[in-house]
């Protein structure tokens, strides 16, 4: 069990004034599905942004603290940001193509790093596709537009375009919360094969998932680290009083 | 060694870009420094007392602006008068009554009259709306600031009409479904509810209707006769008139570089570009207020 | 006065209203209409393959227009040659670069400035800056760059409006991916804003080639026997051919008049039902 990311006493405010992360202490374990969950508004999605710098892009007033990865503070300013994000990749709640090709989509990240040889590129799209189960549903179609396939083969192309960078790092927020059951169950069949080679951050879109995939747990409430453990002892014997009231479905 | 060279790349790309993002800040400033410099020494060559007096005759000497103010003045009112019942009438026709294929064909033609060039009102003025207010007034002529402001009522119509229906449309619906859920008719709503709530939108059309029209130079100086008087009464509007606008347009071309018409010319410029300054500004003051207005009314 | 009497009296002012309403609607509509069949009727006996390509005779009373044709599409160009890249680039600045500080409204303030400014102060900017202290005289050059400032609002305004329609899920998106503002904005917001753009900038020539008042002192000529020959010549333009003839030409046959006003309503209304079409085509085909 080896530490990937190490967040220490994060604290994230945005321009509303509100802390929506409160002194953060968490470990992302290597090679595992680690899973955040809780009630939304949680600051879950806050705390991934701020894995890939992506919270460059919010109205964010005040950011303390440090998160470690690789041997390097990411939130020091002479951070190489496009480089961190080619290694911590991130699939989004809602899927969003490109308004390009499903080549394109796929082959995305691989142009804006200047690769050019078409047979590289083709390459790396069928590996990305295959790992994310989309290669024989779409492998015909490549130069169809992106927005013409189904809700759930956009997400799993979500997630391709994502694997074509080989990042070490996979942020999953939400993935499923738009998908119908069949396309959930193929993204967390997939996740579970992704481990092996990748690290995995989900935040599950109901506890249900959280308690099927999670490796390691961590609950969040209104900006807190409420509790984080071993999956499996997280769900069936929560210390902490609201853990379980959220995990038994009393609140939230 | 190529990510250093596409990160060069990028930088200079955005350098370029902010530098063009500036750009607008660098033209107002060079336009008013290139304004003041030509327009400025006029204050050497004429006092201010001859500068603003009643007479413009500029070959004996006389660089009175008076007239060519008050021209402007004349034709901008009477233009204005008659293009905000038209405005806002056909504002709130658009917006609160008009069924939407009627809206669809409408629109579009009043765009159309937005990019129809100066020149060809002008010519237009001279060819048919001159003439036809001479026999109907019976005039001795039609080269009028009445007929210049008629044409530039249509000038400034668009400007009016597109902007005042803008601010009629983000009249929350909710406004309107609450005034008609306690009984009140289409009209008391429109006139009653929608009027007033966008009327800072309302103003920022006007505003804008009185700055295109005050700078609008070829119709007003091919219909209004040209002549340089102080008004002397009401019946000045069907008088020949001069504005601000075609004195510029029509002397520039003659005086010789630097002479001290050529710096009162420029003089004038800068009365029209501080007028444009004043009247934008507050027409888009208006409208930002009233956007923060309604933030805080949906939060 | 009993209430349902009452309410049928307000019924028949607000039937008269909405009446007045309609009337008014179509005062502003119908002369745009009558004006251009008018010009059309008018205009239309004086076209002819010689007045469209040949030059004007007998002191501009006979012969063609082709020197204020062709100086008008000098003119446009040149225009678009300044104005385009800086417009677009300056648009690209405020959508997707600038942060919502003081420069960024003063930047605003100076756009809606220069939207403001009468095209005529433009004229005389134009002649004191291009033509005579850079000392480009009278000249297409010159008339250009002036009338590239007067155009650039509107092309800044447009573009910085099309790329905010963009959904700013692509941004996010592209940006996770390792894409930099600026391949984020050449890879997905330009080319999905480029129908807008286009029709901005259509739009914004459209205005600088039906102007005069810019280009009185900064370019346009009377009279040329030829057509310009570089750039710094200066030029007939069809919107100065229309003021010079139709008052400063006595005895000008009418139906020359109406045949240039014609020519330079087809050249501009042309550009603007182009912009009209590419902007419906962009809505139907978008994708989000
Ligand atoms: N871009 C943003 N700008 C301002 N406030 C934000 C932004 N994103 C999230 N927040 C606020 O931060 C808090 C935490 O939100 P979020 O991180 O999205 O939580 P979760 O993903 O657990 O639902 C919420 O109160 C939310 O309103
Ligand atoms: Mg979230």
């Amino acid at each position: 069990m080896q530490s990937k990311i190490s967040v220490q006493n994060l604290s994230l405010t945005y321009s509303d004034g509100v802390e929506s992360l409160h002194e953060i202490n968490v470990e992302v374990i290597a090679n595992a599905v680690n899973v955040f969950f809780g009630p939304a508004g949680g600051g879950k999605s806050s705390l991934l942004r701020a894995f890939n710098r992506l919270n460059d892009l919010a109205d964010v007033r005040h950011l303390s603290g440090e998160i470690w990865f690789n041997g390097k503070n990411i939130l020091e300013p002479d951070t190489d940001v496009i480089e961190l994000r080619r290694k911590i990749g991130m699939v989004f709640s809602r899927p969003v193509p490109l308004p390009l090709t499903l080549w394109e989509n796929v082959a995305y990240g691989l142009l804006l790093m200047g690769e050019k040889r078409k047979n590289r590129l083709d390459e790396a799209v069928e590996k990305a596709l295959r790992l994310a189960a989309l290669w024989d549903e779409v492998k015909d179609r490549l130069n169809d537009p992106a927005s013409a396939i189904s809700g759930g083969q956009q997400q799993r192309l979500c997630l391709a375009r994502v694997l074509a960078l080989e990042p070490e790092v996979i942020l999953l927020d939400e993935p499923t919360s738009a998908l119908d059951p069949v396309s959930t169950a193929k993204i967390e069949y997939s996740l579970l094969e992704l481990k092996e080679q990748y690290t995995i951050v989900l935040v599950p879109h109901n506890v249900q998932q959280a308690a099927r995939v999670a490796d390691y747990a961590a609950f969040f409430l209104q900006g807190r680290l409420v509790e984080y453990g071993i999956g499996k002892q997280l769900f069936v014997s929560p210390k902490v009083k609201e853990t379980e009231d959220y995990v038994t479905g009393r609140f939230g | 060694m190529k990510a250093q060279r596409a990160a060069l790349n990028e930088r200079i790309i955005n350098s370029l870009i902010k530098l063009a993002g500036y750009s607008s800040i660098v033209f107002v400033g060079l336009i008013l420094i290139f304004l003041v410099r030509e327009g400025l020494p006029a204050l050497n060559d004429v006092s201010l007392k001859d500068l603003f007096g009643s007479r413009w005759y500029p070959i004996e000497g006389y660089f009175g602006i008076l007239p060519l103010i008050s021209g402007s003045l004349l034709v901008t009112v009477g233009a204005i008068l008659i293009a905000i019942p038209l405005g806002i009438g056909t504002a709130v026709f658009l917006s609160e009554f008009s069924p939407s294929w009627l809206r669809n064909l409408l629109k579009p033609i009043i765009e159309v009259l937005a990019g129809l060039p100066s020149v060809v009102l002008g010519f237009l003025g001279i060819q048919i709306v001159a003439p036809f207010f001479r026999r109907f007034l019976d005039l001795p002529t039609g080269l009028t600031a009445f007929t210049g402001a008629v044409l530039l009522a249509l000038i400034s119509l668009p400007t009016i009409v597109s902007i005042a229906e803008d601010a009629l449309n983000t009249v929350p619906p909710a406004y309107r479904q609450g005034a008609l859920a306690l009984g009140a008719t289409n009209w008391q709503t429109a006139w009653g509810v929608t009027v007033p709530a966008a009327r800072s939108g309302l103003l920022t059309a006007l505003m804008l209707g009185i700055g295109r029209s005050i700078g609008e130079t070829m119709a007003v100086m091919m219909v209004t006769g040209n002549a340089p008087v102080l008004p002397s009464g009401l019946n000045a509007l069907f008088l020949p008139a001069r504005t601000m606008t075609a004195t510029i347009a029509s002397e520039m071309g003659e005086v010789a570089t630097g002479s001290p018409h050529y710096h009162v010319l420029f003089f004038i410029g800068i009365i029209l570009f501080l007028i444009s300054l004043v009247v934008n500004l507050t027409a888009s003051s208006l409208s930002l207020r009233s956007r923060k207005r309604a933030e805080r009314l949906l939060s | 006065m009993n209430l349902p009497e009452y309410s049928r009296k307000m019924r028949q002012v607000e039937v008269l209203g909405i009446n007045l309403l309609r009337l008014i609607t179509l005062l502003t509509a119908v002369p745009v209409i009558g004006i251009i069949v008018f010009i059309l009727i008018r205009g239309l006996p004086a076209i002819s393959w010689e007045f469209l390509t040949q030059m004007p005779r007998d002191g501009m009373r006979a012969g063609g227009i082709l020197p204020a044709i062709i100086g008008t599409v000098y003119l446009t160009l040149g225009t678009a040659i300044f104005s385009v890249p800086l417009g677009v680039a300056a648009g690209i600045y405020l959508a997707e670069y600038a942060s919502d500080n003081a420069t960024t409204r003063l930047i605003r303030i100076a756009i809606i400035n220069l939207a403001g400014i009468p095209s005529v102060v433009y004229g005389l900017f134009g002649l004191g800056l291009f033509v005579l202290f850079l000392r480009l005289g009278t000249s297409i050059l010159a008339a250009s760059l002036t009338l590239s400032i007067m155009t650039l609002p509107v092309i800044i305004s447009t573009t910085e409006e099309a790329l905010r329609s963009v959904p700013n899920a692509f941004r996010v998106v592209s940006t996770s991916l390792g894409g930099t503002r600026w391949q984020t904005t050449w890879r997905i917001t330009l080319p999905q804003a480029m129908p807008g753009v286009i029709t901005g900038i259509i739009l914004g020539l459209e205005r600088a080639a039906g102007e005069t008042a810019p280009i009185l002192f900064t370019g346009a000529a009377f009279f040329l026997p030829r057509l310009p020959a570089s750039p710094m010549d200066a030029t007939m333009a069809l919107p100065y051919h229309i003021f010079v003839i139709s008052t400063s030409v006595p005895g000008m046959p009418l139906q020359i008049q109406y045949g240039t006003v014609l020519v330079l309503l087809v050249f501009v209304l042309g550009m603007n039902l182009l912009a009209t079409l590419i902007r419906n085509r962009a809505r139907a085909r978008r994708q989000w």
